[in-house]
């Protein structure tokens, strides 16, 4: 059978993310708890967990997870690494076994900074350049796959149903100020584990639930700006599209949310003239980054999480408030079961993005903590 | 007669008990094929002159007309065919060049036919068009690398040159000469009603068509035919005509019989002489030059214009591409094998150039591959048959389609490929104006509204039927496209999967 990658798999989903606004940390356990109640939206072949604010001690390096088939390809891989970053510290990622989980392959994590003669070298800013070192692994080095890249955060995920797998990576024993998950429903599938979710790149992760139709119109238009697309899902196109107008671009998330589900022409006409011709200029320019087709996502970024339904909202998608709190998921239940009693529930119409930051104060507070 | 004659290839059947001798086909034929014989009291044909036009069958009020193909033959040989046969005894009584008309009938491969479209089932829904928006509009021209902002943070909408068209097509170059007054009438009201663009071809503007001025192309061809200041001011974008599908590598000659009244004006040259478009620019013998065409012509614009660069399909198009794209064009336009012309020698017309869809992909690949596919559009034509062509020509990467066939086919043309010969009995290539009254520009650009206007119809469909619910997330999707009946290196070319990948 193909691998992931070497095939396309389309597959339904749930999705859920809590967000704490004040950036209390909370434990992961709240994450797994609302999406084991979806639990019969996924169908055991794939789960995974972003979590942000989870790593303070290292929050000035990149936290590389890496999946390795075999020895070879960690020694491999780690040569590369070693080539181009100073590794301040390397550990196996602790795991519970659990019947429910089974053939792992080995699982490490890496907080690294980039050697600054090869930085100089390349002529690339940092972000840039840990991308590139970043694709060079996935494509190159056979056996081994990063699948997380970011600053204080880092993706968890696995075969298995999404629950399973937050007690297989012992997510309790995480603290952060959001957590992301997804469950996964593919309609087959090789069973590996990077094709699970969340997608991730530096410290943008995306959850998603759908199935786009622009898959290729979107994938060959990013691929033209130096993404590869090694998992042809749509999840990871998504991600490479965020980081491309966020990061390449420079537009913010509401830009970049009017950029992958536009505006229709004809709510665009019946806007005042200002707000008219960006939305008009946003649509030409970013053609190729227009999603269409079911989708409901949620992207993690440092700081943020945003949730977006595609413009018809043909997937769920409903949003919880509580005191500082912000719960995002497939189906209410999701969120009840965590929290019952809601200042707020809503579902956000199509295309309406929800976007929740760290409060001002709670944002110094991170950036400050050592 | 005798060595020279040649057996006429249609025959005229006329039901004696349904004519009743009104002789419409006798007035309407400009071929006079239809004559009345007193002596027999009843119409007789000389099919000898029948171009299988179908005027005088689609005017008899009897129904007592039909063209059929004659039955008369040579000998059966599968190598010398009767055309074969027949173009040697013409050529042996002429020495000429052979001419023909409008696009290449001959039996190639057609990629379109063997490509098939996806939709959705369960995983993810197909979209009701007649319920929910479907959206089909289009910019064609550069895409800005970066957003500028002003010091509010707000995003300065600093667009590039560019066309918007309400959907994908595009009515393609057909000089005012090579037709006629009526069908470019009907050609720039239909643009101007359906939001879309025509383009002059290398004849010039007639003074009356400047007031649809903001949906016309211009072009500047080899001639310069008709080109000045004004002419150029007045369009919308420019088109440098660098070939053509139906004639790769030659130019273009109307005769100067049609070179009369006001196509003479239009094209700034004296009545009665021939119009000769050279076969290359004299002004551009390499890309370097055409950079400097491209430029003299922004220049002239102000940098208010885009500019079109027009080249026929041949074999190394990607890389000719790639060199168009760098030369600041914003657009550019490829007319495949099996584009149209007013008159070609057969030989280029039948064997030189290749298919649009493999062009098409080709250079839609080569201009990713280069990072560049954002510099300039790509507007394909040669042949565009329908709205499915459109769709499978916009799901392998173009952003637009050039139609001109199948716009003139709207206006009434029956594809008898006898424009050459100036007689067009449909009022389209002519210059007759007993002729040239029949095509009524307000009957003509209704048609032309109305099939273009089902076209989006059926593309909404399609696009709705796939989930897809913008024209943009369809351009380049080749996921969407499955290949029928070809072999590995034809699915590579097109990067397509095969039917049941």
């Amino acid at each position: 059978m193909l691998k992931e990658g070497q095939v396309r798999i389309p597959s339904g989903c749930a999705i859920s993310g809590i967000f704490c606004k004040s950036g209390k940390r909370m434990s992961g356990e709240a994450i797994i708890e609302s999406i084991r109640i979806m639990h019969d939206r996924s169908n055991g072949l794939g789960g995974g967990f972003a979590a942000y604010g989870i790593y303070p001690e290292y929050k000035d390096y990149y936290a590389f997870h890496v999946f390795y088939d075999n020895h070879e390809a960690k020694k491999d891989c780690e040569s590369f690494l070693e080539r181009h970053f100073d590794i301040i510290n390397l550990s196996k990622i602790p795991t519970r076994k659990i019947p429910q989980i089974t053939d792992e392959p080995l699982i490490w994590r890496y907080f690294v900074t980039p050697l600054h003669t090869k930085l100089a070298e390349s002529q690339l800013d940092e972000d840039e350049f840990v991308v590139k070192c970043v694709f060079r692994v996935n494509t190159e080095i056979n056996g081994a796959y990063v699948f997380s890249s970011g600053k204080d955060m880092g993706v968890f995920k696995a075969v298995g149903f999404p629950e399973d797998v937050g007690r297989f990576y012992r997510l309790e024993e995480y603290e952060g100020y959001c957590f992301t998950a997804h469950g996964r429903y593919p309609t087959n599938t090789p069973g590996w584990w990077g094709g699970a979710h969340p997608f991730a790149l530096l410290d943008c992760s995306v959850v998603h639930n759908g199935e786009i139709s622009s898959y290729d119109a979107n994938r060959r238009a990013i691929e033209m700006y130096g993404y590869k697309c090694t998992l042809q899902t749509d999840t990871e196109v998504i991600a490479y599209i965020y980081d491309y107008l966020k990061r390449k671009i420079g537009l913010t998330e509401l830009e970049i949310a009017s950029v992958i589900a536009a505006p229709f022409w004809q709510t665009i006409e019946r806007m005042p003239k200002e707000q008219r011709q960006r939305a008009e200029y946003l649509r030409n320019v970013f053609a190729g980054q227009l999603i269409t087709g079911p989708f409901s996502i949620l992207v993690g970024f440092d700081g943020g999480l945003m949730a977006l339904n595609d413009r018809l909202k043909l997937r769920s998608m409903v949003i919880g408030e509580k005191d500082d709190m912000v719960y995002m998921a497939s189906e209410e239940c999701a969120i009840r079961i965590i929290q019952p009693e809601l200042d707020r529930v809503w579902s956000p119409r199509g295309g309406e993005a929800v976007i929740v930051t760290l409060d001002e104060a709670a944002k110094a507070a991170y950036q400050s903590r050592a | 007669m005798g060595i020279a004659y040649i057996y006429p290839p249609y025959e005229v059947v006329r039901n004696k008990d349904r004519c009743i001798g009104c002789r419409v086909c006798e007035r309407q034929c400009a071929n006079e094929v239809h004559h009345y014989s007193e002596e027999a009291g009843c119409m007789m044909a000389d099919e000898s002159k029948c171009v299988n036009c179908h005027r005088c069958v689609s005017l008899c009020p009897t129904r007592a007309l039909k063209i059929v193909k004659t039955d008369h033959t040579f000998k059966e040989n599968a190598n010398w065919s009767g055309k074969a046969i027949q173009e040697i005894y013409r050529q042996a009584s002429t020495g000429g060049v052979l001419l023909s008309s409008m696009g290449n009938p001959e039996p190639y491969p057609i990629y379109f036919d063997k490509i098939l479209l996806n939709a959705s089932q369960v995983t993810n829904p197909s979209i009701d068009p007649l319920r929910e928006p479907m959206e089909t509009r289009v910019f064609l021209g550069k895409k800005p690398k970066q957003i500028k902002r002003d010091k509010n943070g707000n995003i300065l909408p600093q667009n590039t040159p560019h066309l918007e068209l309400s959907m994908p097509v595009m009515f393609s170059a057909m000089s005012y000469g090579s037709i006629s007054y009526n069908a470019h009438e009907s050609l720039a009201r239909a643009a101007r009603e359906l939001g879309i663009y025509y383009n002059t071809g290398e004849g010039g503007l007639h003074e009356d068509f400047y007031q649809y001025g903001a949906n016309t192309i211009v072009q500047v061809a080899s001639g310069r035919f008709g080109v000045h200041s004004d002419y150029l001011d007045t369009a919308a974008a420019i088109e440098i005509k660098m070939g053509q599908g139906a004639k790769p590598g030659i130019g273009g000659h109307l005769p100067g019989t049609k070179i009369v009244g006001d196509v003479s004006r239009t094209r700034m040259i004296p009545e009665g002489s021939d119009a000769i478009s050279p076969a290359p620019h004299h002004d551009i013998y390499s890309i370097e030059d055409l950079r400097q065409l491209v430029y003299s012509l922004k220049e002239a614009t102000n940098y208010e214009k885009p500019v079109i660069v027009k080249i026929a399909a041949v074999h190394n198009v990607s890389a000719i591409a790639s060199g168009i794209a760098r030369s600041g064009a914003d657009i550019i336009a490829i007319d495949g094998y099996r584009g149209g012309t007013g008159a070609a020698p057969t030989r280029i017309r039948d064997n030189v150039g290749i298919p649009i869809e493999l062009a098409l992909a080709s250079v839609d690949k080569r201009l990713r591959d280069e990072g560049i596919r954002d510099d300039v559009s790509i507007v394909v034509g040669g042949s565009i048959r329908s709205s499915a062509d459109v769709f499978k020509a916009i799901a392998l990467g173009a952003d637009c389609c050039y139609i001109g066939t199948a716009s003139l086919l709207a206006l009434g043309c029956h594809l008898c490929r006898s424009c050459h010969e100036g007689k067009c009995n449909w009022g389209i290539a002519t210059q007759r104006p007993d002729l040239v009254k029949r095509l009524n520009p307000d009957i003509g650009s209704q048609r032309l509204v109305n099939m273009l206007t089902a076209w989006n119809h059926e593309i909404k469909e399609m696009m709705g039927g796939m989930g897809i619910n913008s024209i943009e997330s369809l351009k380049g999707n080749r996921l969407m496209l499955r290949g029928i009946g070809m072999t590995e290196k034809e699915l590579e070319i097109l990067g397509i999967k095969h039917a049941g990948e």
